[in-house]
């Protein structure tokens, strides 16, 4: 039997998107840091403006050195095309106002970063649109929370920051049984973990900030769109299947049809809300992306190590990471994340939040930043910073008690980050 | 939008504008498995300079209601039918892969209905890797993955799309696999089992044939024998472009129709 002679992923990581410069033979990825294009005439010009043709008029629409990064996560995510734009929240509200309008609903886990949680519960509702928050595991729940005015199921393949593993296939046949789309932050795991696009998910949102760059150097963000949703099989979604006056009665579905969501983000998404990306940083996270394959790997391992050590450490009374057999995901993490369930973990420290202060002021190697992915090991207190707008109750609902500290295992010397933690350890149990 | 032919609706893309009774006709006529949508980069363009595209879901395929017609010759003549029912003909043909077959076929026994025809990606002949039928006829998804792996040239395997953000490859797929069960059987079991016999020679109206170098699925050479029967044909080479050429090469596809449907 036959077999596609697609290039692998390791290949596309470093290729896909660009070609040597047309006009300098440049090899790296020029940073075309401007903010215009020169038109040809005037037939070329209008052709750009009416979306008769293809091509480059201002950065906040599109910028070459942009397409470049888009192409290449849409190659490695599998989706039909993507969008990038300058921050990971931005992804999320753009995939949300490109397909909803006031009045509509969306479904969410409640175990989702907690800037998208605020975004959610109390940014959108201003803007008309409402959330409802469901357990992530319970299927149920999923459906049951569906409303006529709903339009997306809203999750993270890895849930934050208790590290659920989703059922993307279950969850993505309640989207579908209902005819609507599973939206998904991809940010935890990358392509090179998983494809979540394969299993059923019809947009994937990053924050490339994060494995993708992996510098932690650069701010970032795409929604990638798998092309297999059919915005017009029902009337759900007019900005898609209806005529657009934007650009005089285009109706996206009819000329571009598995491709709608891609052009309505860039052609209206990108131009009136003007969230783009800058080329700068698109250079930086393209240069972490050609490793990407590599430092995933090395993630994964180090993670482990780095879970056996806590396991077996007196001071921590719980490790919460797919990889570990009492984990409630651990047989679904084998099925779906294979390569290893990402380089994030949560634990409890012995103490609770004393204890969890004494660590975070104690660790030397690892840095105590709002943020993770990074190359570097990363620490933090959640209950104080990324969820501290959560009240109590959404607190718990969220899985995030005072006692967690989330690590985000970066790439040194295993042995070094063991040292390190095992010295804040002890240092939080001296209180 | 939607029209009717056989009191079946019938989608079609116009280039996102309203249908131009008085404009030019151009009728383009996708491949096997595909749907309108694969003319995205020349419909708008097209409805901009002075036609009146119209890129057309064939019946069971994208929008369309109806089953697949079986053989390219059932598929010509409902295409006939359709340039009928819409009242605007002597239409200009494009095809592209099979709609390259049905527009020869369309061009040949129904003349008074054609003026022109422009074919991408065309041969006398589109056997049918074996595997690839048989991934068809059980509906794997190996199907959509060998059509996209061998329609593609190797540029397209990497970069190149020239809208922003789009990759071509998985576009490719996603499309594909977007058709109903057996719908990509159905049409490469016909491509296959066409005989275009002396159909080039019947062929009266002027003809344009492009043909692109990386082309795996038509190979240039098969299209020459095919070219070899045209009493008057153009010719126009595409270097480093593959099957799909009006999404690999859509600016000099552009350039190409507006010249050719003049």
């Amino acid at each position: 039997m036959v077999e596609p002679d697609y290039l692998k992923f390791d290949t596309l990581s470093l290729h896909a998107g660009q070609e040597p410069d047309p006009t300098t033979g440049s090899r790296g990825v020029p940073i075309y840091q401007t903010t215009s294009y020169s038109f040809t005439d005037t037939d070329q010009a209008a052709g750009l403006f009416n979306l008769e043709q293809p091509g480059h008029i201002y950065s906040r629409i599109s910028n070459p050195t942009v397409a470049v990064l888009e192409e290449r996560i849409a190659a490695l995510e599998g989706g039909v095309g993507a969008v990038c734009t300058a921050s990971g929240m931005a992804a999320f509200h753009l995939a949300c106002a490109t397909i909803m309008s006031a009045g509509n609903h969306v479904v969410a886990s409640r175990n989702i970063y907690g800037g998208s949680h605020n975004m959610l519960n109390l940014t959108m509702p201003r803007f008309g649109i409402n959330t409802t928050f469901v357990d992530p595991r319970d299927l149920d729940a999923w459906s049951d929370a569906i409303t006529p005015d709903t339009r997306v199921l809203f999750a993270e393949t890895l849930g934050n920051p208790g590290i659920e593993v989703l059922d993307i296939p279950a969850v993505a046949e309640v989207a579908h049984q209902h005819g609507l789309p599973l939206m998904l932050d991809a940010t935890f795991t990358t392509p090179y973990l998983m494809k979540p696009i394969d299993l059923g998910a019809d947009i994937v949102m990053h924050s490339v900030t994060k494995f993708l760059g992996g510098h932690g150097i650069a701010l970032g963000g795409v929604i990638v769109d798998g092309g297999r949703f059919d915005w017009a099989a029902n009337d759900k979604f007019p900005t898609l299947s209806q005529p657009y006056d934007g650009y005089h009665g285009i109706t996206f579905t009819e000329e571009y049809g598995h491709q709608a969501l891609s052009m309505r983000a860039r052609a209206e998404g990108l131009r009136d809300f003007g969230a783009a990306m800058s080329p700068t940083n698109a250079f930086h996270l393209l240069q972490g992306i050609e490793t990407l394959p590599l430092r995933m790997q090395r993630h994964v391992e180090n993670t482990a190590a780095v879970v056996d050590f806590l396991t077996d450490n007196e001071a921590v009374s719980w490790v919460s990471h797919p990889s570990v057999s009492s984990h409630p995901d651990h047989e679904l993490a084998k099925q779906l994340l294979p390569k290893g369930a990402g380089a994030i973990l949560s634990f409890g420290i012995n103490g609770g939040r004393e204890a969890g202060r004494r660590f975070i002021e104690n660790v030397q190697l690892a840095s105590h930043v709002a943020n993770v992915g990074d190359a570097k090991t990363l620490v933090i207190h959640p209950a104080s910073t990324t969820h501290q707008q959560l009240s109590a109750e959404d607190l718990v609902a969220a899985g995030v008690g005072e006692d967690l500290i989330r690590l985000s295992v970066g790439l040194e010397d295993a042995g070094d980050i063991i040292f390190d933690l095992a010295r804040a350890l002890r240092a939080s149990q001296k209180g | 939008m939607d029209l009717q032919c056989r009191s079946l609706d019938v989608k079609i893309a116009t280039g996102g504008v309203a249908l131009d009774r008085d404009a030019r006709p151009v009728l383009l006529i996708h491949g096997a498995g595909m749907d309108r949508t694969v003319w995205n980069q020349q419909t708008r363009y097209l409805a901009h300079h002075g036609f009146a595209p119209i890129a057309v879901d064939l019946p069971g395929h994208g929008g369309s209601d109806g089953a697949c017609h079986e053989t390219i010759g059932s598929m010509a003549e409902w295409v006939n039918d359709f340039i009928d029912e819409i009242g605007m003909g002597p239409v200009r043909l494009v095809g592209h892969s099979m709609g390259c077959l049905i527009a020869l076929e369309v061009a040949s026994s129904f003349s008074a209905n054609v003026e022109r025809i422009v074919l991408m990606g065309a041969a006398a002949a589109m056997p049918v890797h074996p595997d690839l039928l048989g991934a068809a006829q059980r509906n794997e998804i190996l199907a959509p993955q060998l059509m996209t792996a061998w329609a593609h040239g190797s540029r397209a395997h990497i970069a190149g799309n020239p809208t922003p953000g789009l990759w071509m490859r998985s576009s490719c797929q996603a499309l594909l696999e977007r058709a109903g069960d057996g719908v990509i059987f159905n049409d490469l079991y016909a491509c296959n089992a066409y005989d275009a016999g002396d159909v080039a020679a019947r062929i009266e109206c002027p003809v344009t044939v492009i043909v692109g170098s990386e082309d795996k699925m038509t190979p240039p050479k098969a299209t020459a024998q095919l070219v070899a029967g045209f009493s008057e044909v153009e010719l126009k080479h595409l270097d480093g472009i593959g099957h799909m050429m009006m999404l690999e090469a859509p600016n000099d596809i552009r350039k190409i129709l507006l010249e050719a449907l003049q």
